[in-house]
């Protein structure tokens, strides 16, 4: 029970605005609206209500119960339990991300930990506490290039492989701006690589940003794109997945500038799509440009060793009129989340789930290529996610893999003109040669049948 | 406190040392003071540019705050001190009417200048705002 003021209180506080009782503090309210009769059942107990919420929560399907093959974004991968174990310690476990440094020393350290062990993974110098989620961050990536040449450079060239979602994100952020967006028209040739983008970056463009592996699971090599947008004066930005990464080339190795992407393959429940975590890094170089916070490490009065959140006076509530983000906070439970995961698996354990992935993913493309009807969209590389051009239209089919228990991939003509035939499907360390055999067994009969 | 004489001086704390028909400009001693440790300087317009009176020509942060500085004439930027200082920002604190100069202007318009402090009056108005 919380009690935030006593009879006493109230009482002392009524006397100094000069009031006998409460009352006489709401009657400027008529008094018809000031306790107005409200439309609700009555109470229930306890039992009843877990009993009410617990059937609530039946009508959903999660991948639980199911056999899941979307991803699109948000993977299922196995959370060992040691990771909620300590995410829910309660030191970890408040409402919010205290940032004192007195008092919040192990907040501070898990962040910094969080920050080491991203900078490590994307190969980059440094990486801030975290945004909201990959879209966010994307958005963040797109502010920061805008303003780190001071308005004077206004386009953004965005790969039409970078998810939608994100890109829709960064609309709404950019709008009423001077920002303008190019490279992801309807009309764009999606089969085309990265070096379709080359014409559109000219001494006016601030940031290129492409995803890898892109929104279609093509893994491309983006050095060349690099070294054009670096001679045009512009920012490199690269989307990532973070479990792609265990076995890829890191971005900062292909001159990437920023690096974001969606932290949710790493230690984090799908949860119907948060809260997820925004991954976000970038140069030396470019680090006041950073929106965010910034845990550093330091030593006290003592010379022990201690962390604090440093770079503050480019803080929005120092310099609130001149900031270039309104984003003052970060992810923090998540990215512990992710801190734990990673530190858990170890280098070579991520490596083994991203292999794990990797391979899953390409025994299942290969059998589903040998159906008839069914064919791989693009020769590309990929990862754990491959597009599948079908016989009949995705919506349609997904409709007969569910009613088989299957969660079937993602649906493209949603977002992109003349897809309506591709799925995007999403293959995980979680699906077994069973499953994938299953999926494979129905996309047969659905062909045929 | 060092307050040159041959220099003109801003109520921001800025300074100015006309050369013929050039202004070197920086930030006064008692600015540095006042900021303590100056971490980081960026000089945010490039050589080339027109700037009028009062536009914002670099910002200066210190371990205990952010403040920008404004330029006390118009004119076109001639140079920028890009060598030194963002490598080396506490030149701010130990040099600040010597290497630590920011940025070089062109004057548009020289009377301007009568408006500005001479070392006296800039004397006087630091001396205010210490009691």
């Amino acid at each position: 029970m919380y009690f935030p003021h006593t009879d006493a209180d109230r009482a002392a506080m009524l006397a100094e605005i000069g009031l006998d009782n409460l009352e006489d503090l709401f009657k400027d309210v008529p008094s018809e609206h000031r306790f107005p009769k409200l439309n609700l059942p009555a109470g229930l107990t306890e039992m009843e209500v877990l009993a009410e919420l617990q059937d609530i929560a039946w009508t959903n399907d999660t991948t639980r119960e199911m056999v899941c093959f979307l991803g699109a974004g948000a993977y299922d991968h196995y959370i060992p339990a040691v990771v909620d174990a300590i995410l829910r310690r309660g030191e970890f476990y408040t409402a919010y991300t205290p940032y004192q440094p007195e008092i919040s020393q192990g907040t501070l350290q898990a962040i910094f930990e969080y920050q080491s062990l991203i900078a490590g993974l994307t190969g980059m110098d440094v990486s801030n506490a975290s945004h909201y989620d990959g879209a966010t961050s994307a958005a963040e990536a797109v502010n920061m290039a805008y303003h780190n040449f001071r308005g004077k450079r206004n386009k953004v060239v965005l790969s039409p492989g970078l998810h939608p979602q994100y890109r829709a994100t960064i609309r709404t952020y950019t709008r009423g701006s001077e920002v303008i967006i190019f490279g992801d028209d309807p009309q764009a040739d999606l089969t085309a690589g990265p070096e379709s983008l080359l014409p559109l970056i000219d001494q006016d463009t601030c940031l290129v940003m492409v995803q890898y592996p892109d929104f279609f699971g093509r893994i491309y090599d983006y050095t060349e794109l690099a070294e054009a947008v670096h001679k045009a004066g512009a920012l490199f930005g690269v989307s990532v997945n973070p479990m792609a990464l265990a076995i890829l080339k890191p971005p900062g190795e292909i001159g990437a500038d920023i690096v974001t992407g969606e932290g949710q393959p790493l230690g984090i429940p799908l949860s119907f799509g948060g809260p997820y975590l925004g991954i976000f890094a970038t140069r030396q170089e470019y680090v006041r440009r950073m929106a965010g916070r910034l845990a550093g490490e330091t030593v006290d009065n003592r010379g022990q060793r201690g962390y604090v959140l440093t770079l503050t006076a480019r803080e929005q509530h120092i310099r609130r009129e001149k900031a270039t983000s309104n984003i003052c906070t970060n992810q923090g439970l998540m990215a512990l989340a992710a801190t734990v995961y990673m530190s858990l698996l170890g280098k070579q354990g991520m490596q083994q789930v991203a292999e794990l992935n990797y391979q899953k993913a390409h025994y299942a493309a290969e059998e589903i290529s040998s159906i008839k009807g069914y064919q791989l969209w693009s020769p590309e590389p990929f990862f754990n996610e491959f597009v599948v051009e079908c016989p009949l239209p995705v919506t349609t089919l997904n409709e007969h893999l569910l009613e088989n228990n299957i969660l079937g991939g993602y649906a493209l003509g949603k977002d992109y003109l003349g897809m309506g035939n591709y799925a995007l499907i999403a293959v995980t360390e979680m699906n077994s040669k069973d499953d994938i055999d299953f999926l494979v067994e129905t996309l047969r009969e659905v062909a045929n049948g | 406190m060092n307050i040159p004489p041959e220099l003109k001086y801003t109520e921001n704390d800025e300074w100015i040392k006309v050369e013929g028909d050039t202004g070197v400009i920086g930030i006064s001693d008692y600015a540095q003071e006042q900021l303590s440790d100056i971490v980081f300087v960026e000089i945010i317009v490039a050589t080339g540019e027109m700037l009028n009176k009062g536009d914002t020509c670099a910002t200066v942060e210190s371990v205990k705050a952010a403040s920008d500085v404004y330029s006390p004439v118009s004119g076109t930027v001639t140079a920028i001190n890009d060598e030194d200082l963002p490598d080396s920002p506490e030149l701010v604190n130990s040099d600040p009417y010597g290497q630590a100069w920011m940025l070089k202007i062109e004057l548009s318009d020289p009377s301007e200048l009568d408006v500005l402090m001479d070392a006296g009056s800039y004397q006087k108005y630091c001396d205010e705002r210490e009691q």
